[in-house]
């Protein structure tokens, strides 16, 4: 089938319906291309909070040299500016929209305390915040009547004279596909967790908008910025929110001391997630650890804090590995959590590829440059799903409609028949994809170095040779997972190796990039982003962007 | 250790694997009764796996062709609500060793909702009812200030806290047995989401929500079955929504349907007599004057009289019935 729209967003999370709502707002004929209902986007695991300069006391200036200082100065400032200024009004928003944010006593928008920040400037509902501002903001995309196409799979973008001017989709319950044309993508696809094992990220997590966008030619920056969130649960990896800590929960060793003491003497629990991920690694390294693991502990705050503000985490601690938090401590290690980079953006999210857009985790404006702080993330995905989908409409009011061919609708039926008709080989999509996520786990996690990322480079390659003799389990139409899970690890093998060609490329130790052959900062080489860009056919292309600096000189980073 | 799992295949497009072994009918009584059948597969997992590590097993390593949603892995995002051993649950919270019964545990998509392929339920009738109570604010007047919040105190907030803890898995709806025989009933999920924005400070709709709510399929044709409280994950208890919602349509004056009057109908003739007068509950629910309606209910009466089930003719005061009515007194008088 073939479906016109003025605009089509790709992912129904925070920023793809912050963007769609703000396009059907601007008077676009606007629809949502996602491959889950959008109450199922993994916008709904982020559960500490938002951040926001509201307070009294508080200004969007410290907001942004807390953001800046935690990116470890590759954050592009002013995209941070934007944030941090355009915060305290998409929070009220949203409070209009009626997310039952947590009230002071007087009845005013309250916060609590969160990683990295000199203020306490996050907002929060319980331990669910995330979800609930993924359920109010759905249902004002019910009020707004945006269309939404559910379960539509993505299998390219569509560039025609070098403009994005719409997508291919595979509707997963019918098995067919469809053209949805349109003046400008704006892609909202998400993160990429499940390129690494263990990760903290949801088995829908795939990377498919990087992939999508970079296969269109879109350059990707930043890759090599991966975080490591500390506190994942022991075995399944599962986050436990930095609002623990936020609320006053200790990280201890297997001695019972909180070794932050030697790593971060002054944040202590609530230094950047990168500085507290490394503190980790090296305490369990030198043997302080507990099974691989350090402690979290909050049986200090008592039922009243863990049953109210926290009773997500303290629920899964029980279903998960029978620990009860209120009595014991919990072992958590770091873990894959969030791509800091992405697919590169101005402040409005727009692409240098004309006609697509990108906002979310997917993006990279660059505000979080090299390590994110926790509670900016939500931050990130409304702005900028905001300001990205204001300038689609704008934009294409300017373009005019494509030449209307439909050739990709069959060269991409093509692709997918030939795949469904591999004979069995033995490689199955879930082997590969093991293969590579502890490969990047194992040579592309807390630390680094050129051997390793070396040996990950060679093996990546090896898998994507591999990855042409993948054979499909289920020969169907309809809900044929095995054929999406099939083109989820192509497009999880483009997000490895840009990543680790961007760790491999960048010589120093910056943000979640710790090399320990490189274990400095090198802001005299190394201030500035590196950028991959895809070439058919050829090794991925490699070339540098600067970072903004506004108002913030770089300095030592302490905490 | 071992596992022995069997889950209920669907395909519409009546392939199978080879070593599907023919099973079952869909279980009655409900009408939307697809052929299926029954395969086992033996999978090794650690003793504290749940059903959803089972089945991801069973894709990854023996059957790539079975189909099933699921995202999180950690009872957020509500993706894999399904029957497990014949009643809703998420298979990411459901640890195999409790669920294991005869030496197995059954899977499969609930036959109270369409099937889409097996394991995977087509939603559409869930999020129809979640559309149908608007489930979005509709403001009143916003505060003065350009960047001002609503003023309201954290407890209003805590209240609705419950309910948006919902992640909309549907588990609910799924055993729900007023929609087992009532298609059209809003259903456990969307009138608990109802009940979120009556009780919001800030929304506008309150009175008009009320009364849409107490109209047909609405509140009180829920039947206290428990399923929804039962089945849901997160503790959201839909039934105590909704009696918080029948209680507040009554005192707001949306006391003339069939549902109101058989809740007064049925306090009075306990107050009265200490148990119900089934002869007269019904005429009271349905309207004394209201023949048509009563006309209505004459073939379950008929019905009932054949199975003997037909209340006594005489009404009797049950001995001590002033006790009765000392309860009622200490908890308010009956109500208006």
């Amino acid at each position: 089938m073939i479906i016109d729209h003025d605009v089509v967003v790709l992912g129904a999370g925070l920023a793809g319906m912050r963007a769609a709502l703000e396009t059907a707002r601007a008077g676009a004929d606007v629809a949502i291309v996602t491959k889950v209902h959008p109450i199922r986007s993994h916008s709904n695991a982020a559960q500490g909070g938002i951040n926001a300069a509201i307070g009294e006391g508080d200004s969007w200036e410290s907001h942004a040299f807390d953001t800046i200082k935690g990116s470890d100065y590759l954050a592009d400032q002013d995209a941070v500016e934007v944030m941090c200024r355009e915060a305290p009004a998409d929070i009220i928003e949203f409070e209009h929209m009626g997310v039952i944010f947590y009230r002071d006593e007087n009845g005013k928008l309250g916060t609590r305390a969160f990683g990295g920040a000199s203020q306490a400037r996050t907002y929060f509902v319980g331990d669910i915040t995330g979800q609930a501002l993924l359920v109010t903001l759905y249902d004002q995309i019910l009020k707004a009547g945006v269309k939404v196409y559910e379960e539509w799979f993505a299998t390219s973008l569509y560039v025609e004279d070098g403009a994005c001017r719409g997508l291919v989709a595979l509707e997963l319950i019918t098995g067919e596909l469809h053209f949805l044309r349109a003046k400008a993508v704006i892609n909202c696809a998400g993160g990429l967790g499940r390129v690494f094992e263990p990760s903290t990220n949801a088995m829908i997590c795939t990377g498919d908008g990087y992939a999508l966008a970079y296969r269109a030619g879109a350059p990707l920056m930043d890759m090599e910025m991966v975080q490591y969130h500390p506190t994942t649960l022991a075995g399944s990896g599962f986050l436990m929110t930095e609002a623990a800590r936020g609320e006053g929960a200790y990280l201890i060793n297997a001695k019972g001391e909180r070794f932050l003491k030697d790593y971060a003497p002054n944040k202590m629990e609530l230094a950047a997630r990168d500085v507290i991920s490394r503190a980790e690694a090296t305490e369990i390294e030198k043997g302080n650890g507990v099974d691989g693991c350090v402690l979290l502990d909050l049986r200090h705050l008592g039922p009243d804090i863990v049953l109210k503000k926290l009773p997500q985490i303290h629920e899964m601690a029980i279903d998960y590995l029978g620990i009860d938090m209120l009595k014991e401590p919990v072992p958590v290690r770091p873990g894959m959590h969030y791509q800091m980079g992405g697919i590169k953006t101005d402040i409005n999210g727009a692409t240098p590829l004309p006609g697509l857009y990108a906002a979310g985790e997917v993006a990279c404006v660059s505000v979080h440059g090299g390590n994110r702080l926790g509670a900016n993330s939500l931050l990130d995905t409304i702005v900028f799903g905001r300001r990205a989908g204001r300038a689609a409409a704008a934009y294409v009011k300017t373009v005019t409609p494509t030449r209307r061919s439909t050739a990709i609708l069959k060269s991409e039926q093509e692709r997918i028949d030939e795949l469904l008709a591999r004979p069995y080989t033995g490689e199955t999509h879930a082997r590969l994809r093991l293969e590579l996520a502890t490969l990047m786990d194992k040579n592309v996690g807390v630390y680094r170095n050129e051997a390793g990322l070396r040996e990950a480079l060679a093996k990546i390659r090896d898998l994507k040779e591999r990855y042409g003799r993948l054979a499909v389990g289920d020969k169907g139409r309809v809900f044929n997972q095995a054929l999406q899970f099939a083109l989820e690890v192509g497009y999880m093998l483009d997000c490895a190796e840009t990543i680790v060609l961007g760790a491999l490329e960048r010589k120093e130790s910056r943000g979640a990039q710790a090399r320990t052959d490189f274990p400095e900062r090198n802001d005299a080489e190394w201030l500035k982003h590196i950028l991959v860009k895809y070439r058919p056919g050829e090794a991925p292309e490699l070339s540098y962007s600067p970072v903004k600096i506004t108002n913030w000189q770089p300095e030592a980073r302490v905490y | 250790m071992q596992f022995t799992i069997e889950v209920g295949r669907y395909n519409p497009e009546g392939r199978y694997a080879d070593s599907a072994i023919p099973g079952e009918p869909f279980p009655p009584p409900w009408d939307r009764a697809v052929p299926r059948r029954y395969q086992t597969y033996v999978v090794e997992l650690p003793e504290h796996a749940v059903v959803l590590d089972a089945l991801i097993a069973i894709r990854e390593q023996q059957d790539e062709s079975l189909a099933l949603r699921c995202a999180c892995r950690s009872a957020i995002c509500g993706s894999c609500a399904m029957w497990i051993n014949g009643h809703a649950q998420l298979a990411c919270k459901s640890k195999l060793r409790e669920f294991t019964k005869n030496g197995k545990t059954r899977v499969e998509a609930p036959p109270s909702m369409p099937v889409i392929r097996d394991l995977v339920t087509d939603m559409t009738p869930f999020w129809r009812k979640h559309a149908r109570v608007r489930p979005w604010l509709e403001n009143k007047p916003l505060p003065a200030g350009p960047m001002e919040e609503y003023t309201v105190p954290n407890e209003a907030m805590e209240e609705l806290l419950q309910e948006v803890s919902c992640i909309s898995c549907g588990a609910c709806l799924m055993d729900c047995e007023s929609f087992a025989v009532n298609k059209d009933f809003l259903g456990p999920q969307a009138l608990a989401k109802a009940y979120r924005y009556v009780a919001d400070p800030r929304d506008a709709r309150h009175r008009t929500r009320l009364a849409e709510l107490s109209d047909r399929h609405g509140v009180w044709d829920c039947t206290h079955c428990y399923e929804c409280v039962q089945q849901c994950p997160k503790g959201v208890a839909p039934l105590e929504q909704i009696l918080k919602l029948r209680r507040l349509a009554v005192e707001a004056g949306f006391t003339d349907n069939p549902g109101a009057r058989h809740a007064r109908a049925f306090a009075a003739s306990v107050e009265h007599s200490g148990r119900l007068n089934e002869l007269t509950l019904m005429p009271k629910s349905v309207g004394l004057f209201n023949v048509v309606g009563q006309l209505k209910t004459l073939p379950s009466a008929i019905n009932m009289a054949r199975a003997g089930k037909l209340p006594p003719l005489k009404h009797t005061k049950i001995p001590g019935v002033k006790r009765i009515r000392a309860i009622f007194e200490r908890v308010g008088g009956r109500p208006k």
